[in-house]
């Protein structure tokens, strides 16, 4: 049988969190490929009962670190835990989300084993021939698309988009086999200590896991029409976004800005309401599944990404869909 | 206190032009520049030498010969010299490769107290070689930071931007702070430090110069290949429709599309 196919199952503040099924899909594609079982490592703490959990989701087996140690996500020993699991264990393939865990954990457990590594993935498939992952990835602000393969020793790792693939329907009768794995009590030991965590007051899921995503620029005019986005982002059960200009202007934090030196964004649905569609801000939503852009101006190039342009007024458009929605839902 | 800033010359975004007609980029006559995202690494390298008397700061690069500009760049804000890698052994290096180089070289021109990189570049968007450096190093790694709290000479506190909030964290130094936008507004460079720029040291180091083997770097000492290259388009040609046609038809049309995609399910009263 081939080696194992692994996904990093990622913990925050104590619980698996959902994107580890996505990373599930992901890796029982290529596990079925390559007839070989599909395996979760979770490193954490207090989080051996919830394992079982991701037998559901496509696990057959899942590797559990469990120590106190692990609390509150700690990079350095989360990459030497997994250096010595991969040692042991000797996956082909691991994939971790390309959340600010894993972007910040496997590039370091890639030097630290030598290992190549292939950042925010959109497609993963195995050659066919040579039975190797390959790798597709956005590159210069998804303007190319390049094919990725890893050379020299397994695992063959890479990152992928979170929400760029559905879970696997659970089934709630499938089971899979747990394997604790003890860390050596020297690796635990963190140059990082946590101090405090403070949750940000924002609507909806962080963007990069919304599914719906309502957006905002320059053409909102002023902060108060801003505010306005998130009336319908919250009857859509959606986050808000923005462009650089509306963050640069105030409008709204950092961490909502959509582009390149922002965040890179795969909802369903990408509404953006007065943004002219510079190319930074195309780089980080064009991949979203539709696109919906109200704009003013004809020429805007964000219609030319858009799967629906409408010309008109963003403030009015937004007011008359606010109502709508509300209206659909006999909020009024 | 010795600082490192890791720095990249990148294509400038802001001179690419999509083509009208295939919606793939038009690569001719782009610009380079210094990597948007490293500016607010050399701005906080720049801002802990205000405070700090007793601090210097290297701009570090890997890069062909003409990537001195981004160098000269960081210098020209605040660093006081730079330090190049260029060498054909170099070339087509990927994250790990250059996590190797870049580390040796830090080796070399070290030992630092605090190394800066920016959260990713524009043009690679991988983000990987930071904390893949740091790892090598022995550094702790700290990304995504949106503030520097304190700084002593043993140990740096941080806030770091992450899903859902901001987390306070306090690490051993040396450490690899890797900053992202919300932590500073990169400095305009003054005609001071343009001439300063223009007529410090660049020390340019090749491959024999840091002891790498040709197999430890470049395309050869890298781990991940590229098999192949395609140019998708990013235009979608949709439908368009204009507001002034009708407003309500308009409207009509997105809560359709809402419908579709099941927004309308999940949507919780105001």
């Amino acid at each position: 049988m081939s080696a194992e196919v692994w996904t990093l199952a990622e913990v925050r503040g104590g619980k698996i969190h959902p994107v580890s099924r996505e990373l599930l899909a992901w890796g029982k594609e290529l596990a079925d490929a390559l007839g070989a079982p599909l395996a979760s490592v979770i490193v954490g703490s207090g989080i051996k009962e919830q394992s079982a959990s991701l037998a559901a989701y496509g696990a057959d087996k899942v590797y559990v670190a469990d120590a106190p140690e692990f609390e509150n996500f700690k990079a350095d020993i989360t990459s030497a835990t997994l250096a010595e699991m991969i040692e042991k264990y000797k996956p082909s393939i691991l994939i971790a989300s390309a959340t600010t865990q894993g972007r910040t954990v496997m590039p370091m457990l890639s030097s630290r084993i030598g290992c190549g590594l292939t950042a925010d993935c959109t497609e993963l498939a195995i050659d066919r021939e040579s039975k190797r992952l390959i790798q597709t990835r956005p590159a210069i602000g998804g303007n190319v698309m390049a094919d990725i393969k890893t050379k020299g020793r397994d695992p063959q790792m890479c990152t992928v988009r979170p929400k760029s693939k559905r879970p696997l329907s659970p089934d709630a009768s499938r089971e899979c086999e747990t394997i604790e794995f003890a860390p050596k009590k020297e690796l635990l030991e963190s140059l990082v200590k946590f101090i405090k965590f403070e949750a940000e007051k924002s609507v909806g899921l962080p963007l990069q896991e919304a599914e719906i995503i309502v957006s905002g620029g320059k053409g909102m005019k002023n902060a108060k029409n801003f505010a306005r986005l998130e009336e319908l982002a919250r009857l859509l059960g959606g986050s808000v976004g923005a462009s650089r200009m509306a963050v640069d202007l105030g409008w709204a934090p950092y961490s909502a800005q959509v582009g390149l030196s922002g965040k890179s964004v795969t909802p369903r649905l990408y509404l953006a309401f007065g943004i002219s569609g510079a190319v930074q801000h195309i780089a980080g939503m064009s991949g979203a599944e539709t696109i919906v852009a109200v704009n003013q101006d004809p020429e805007a190039p964000i219609f030319r990404v858009a799967d629906l342009a409408v010309q008109g007024d963003a403030m009015e458009m937004l007011g008359g869909l606010i109502e709508a929605v509300k209206k659909y839902k006999g909020l009024q | 206190m010795k600082i490192a800033v890791l720095v990249k010359q990148v294509p400038a975004v802001d001179t690419v032009k999509i083509d009208e007609k295939t919606g793939t980029m038009i690569r001719e006559g782009v610009e380079a520049e210094l990597n948007p995202l490293d500016l607010h690494a050399v701005e906080a390298a720049v801002r802990i030498k205000e405070a700090r008397q007793d601090t210097s700061i290297t701009a570090i690069s890997m890069g062909p010969m003409t990537a001195q500009k981004a160098v000269r760049y960081a210098i020209a804000m605040g660093a006081d010299d730079g330090l190049l890698l260029s060498d054909r052994k170099f070339g087509g290096a990927d994250t790990l490769a250059t996590a190797r180089t870049l580390a040796r070289a830090i080796k070399k021109a070290g030992p630092f107290d605090l190394l800066l990189a920016g959260e990713r570049a524009t043009d690679g968007e991988t983000g990987q070689v930071g904390p893949a450096c740091a790892e090598l190093l022995g550094a702790s790694v700290l990304s995504y930071v949106s503030a520097i709290e304190e700084l002593s000479g043993e140990k740096v506190r941080v806030v770091r931007a992450v899903e859902g909030g901001h987390e306070t964290v306090e690490a051993k130094l040396p450490a690899m702070v890797i900053p992202v936008k919300e932590m500073n507004v990169p400095r305009l460079c003054t005609l001071s430090g343009k001439l300063r720029a223009k007529k410090a040291d660049v020390e340019i180091l090749t491959a024999d110069d840091i002891s790498m083997a040709a197999e430890e770097t470049g395309l050869t000492g890298s781990a991940t290949q590229v098999v192949n290259v395609t140019y998708p388009k990013v235009t979608r040609c949709g439908r368009r429709i204009a507001a002034a046609d009708g407003i309500d038809a308009a409207i009509g049309e997105i809560m359709k599309i809402f419908e579709d995609k099941n927004c309308l399910e999940k949507a919780e009263a105001v």
